[in-house]
């Protein structure tokens, strides 16, 4: 399983001199096995995405986290949505109230968008998602709710000898005393468990956070004590937010790395970063 | 064991967070999680205890009508929302097991999550004035 990252920014796209090294787009994720692809979120990462044209596999699958705009913005730019010989399944989570079409057309509708999702000339296949197993090509697909403000799910996508966890929005500590130790009561837990990979949100420095306590996001001290609980093997910290430089965030992985003896690997998401499992 | 759902671990959060009883049971009515607060109702730490069967837990007080008379367990709020998955209210007394007696209003409503699933439900017990 090839993971490519197209965007590791969280919120807003942040291109400039200052966020050059670890990327300025929003959230996508490109994983290929056996000539099959899936992208995780369309944030304006997806506008990196290339499918191959000689391929003969005609299908893709989208799979979203969740429908803020960060993790949709992309969609109405990649390629294969306008081209009629693809057939692209996205899939999303479930809404009690509206339908995953009703939603992404509030982006994919004037005036906020051109076109329609009716006249993508694509074959497009709307799935929605819960606590839900399924499959497609080499991959099993498990999806969770998780905490973050909206229906939102995370997933746990395992290939034929590896698993790997993505969690790009996600607070799991939550709460008065942060992250429980007990491992039944940490959301998205089941998805990370013994992961080869885990790709969680990091977005604050843990004094950032004392403020934003609620937002949906994680400081980077939570997603490491997150990432030893559920004993992932390798951990990316993602979602930078917007306002932190190259600088910074190079600043606060030092001092994390300096304030921590965590026995797994870590290190921060870097937009283009390609990393092969098993 | 698998984790809960997101919904039960909000409702286990915002329990941490306030300074009335809450129970919350899975739907068999198992004692999942009880907050401080219901701690001094139970006479028991969750720490200690941690999860309850139901059959365990619904001894550890006795309901009592207006009466004097023990309540059938299916006249009590949080019975009649794990049966039919609806809000309940209602005052009444509970005997603890050292004998000691209270008026307490409890208010239960069922966890029905995302893409409607019930997954359990939460009471709320506050003491209620003596007349």
């Amino acid at each position: 399983m090839k993971i490519t990252l197209r965007g590791v920014r969280g919120s807003i796209p942040t291109t400039g001199p200052d966020t050059k090294y670890y990327g300025g787009n929003t959230a996508c994720t490109e994983i290929t096995e056996d000539g099959c692809m899936l992208v995780l979120d369309g944030g304006s990462g997806m506008q990196h995405v290339h499918v191959d044209r000689n391929s003969t596999n005609k299908r893709i699958d989208i799979l979203l986290s969740h429908l803020h705009l960060d993790h949709i913005q992309g969609l109405g730019f990649f390629k294969p949505l306008f081209d009629p010989n693809m057939e692209i399944h996205i899939w999303g989570p479930a809404s009690s109230t509206r339908s995953l079409h009703m939603r992404l057309s509030r982006y994919l509708s004037p005036p906020l968008f051109p076109v329609v999702i009716r006249d993508l000339p694509c074959k497009l296949v709307l799935h929605e998602i819960e606590n839900s197993v399924f499959e497609t090509g080499p991959f099993k697909i498990q999806s969770a709710f998780v905490l973050h403000p909206g229906p939102t799910v995370g997933y746990r996508i395992t290939s034929k000898k590896s698993v790997f966890t993505y969690l790009p929005d996600h607070e799991p500590a939550l709460g008065l005393t942060g992250i429980l130790k007990n491992t039944k009561w940490i959301s998205g837990f089941d998805l990370a468990d013994g992961t080869d990979l885990l790709y969680h949100d990091g977005q604050y420095t843990t004094e950032e956070y004392k403020v934003r306590i609620g937002w949906g996001h994680s400081c980077q001290q939570d997603t490491l004590l997150f990432a030893s609980l559920t004993g992932a093997k390798h951990l990316l910290l993602a979602h930078h937010d917007p306002s932190h430089t190259d600088a910074q965030l190079t600043d606060m992985f030092l001092s994390l790395q300096k304030n921590n003896n965590y026995p797994f690997k870590y290190e921060m998401a870097v937009e283009g970063m390609e990393i092969n499992l098993p | 064991m698998p984790a809960y759902e997101i919904e039960i671990i909000l409702n286990r959060q915002l329990a941490d967070c306030l300074s009335i009883p809450v129970f919350i049971t899975d739907t068999k009515g198992n004692l999942i999680y009880y907050n401080e607060p219901a701690e001094e109702i139970l006479g028991q730490r969750y720490e200690e205890t941690g999860e309850m069967p139901v059959e365990t837990w619904s001894t550890v007080f006795k309901p009592i009508d207006e009466s004097g008379n023990v309540m059938p367990p299916d006249d009590l709020p949080l019975v009649k929302t794990l049966k039919d998955c609806l809000p309940y209210h209602k005052t009444f007394r509970i005997e603890n097991l050292m004998g000691k007696s209270e008026k307490i209003s409890v208010t239960s409503y069922p966890i029905i999550g995302r893409a409607n699933r019930f997954l359990g439900a939460v009471a709320i017990f506050w003491k209620a004035k003596e007349e």
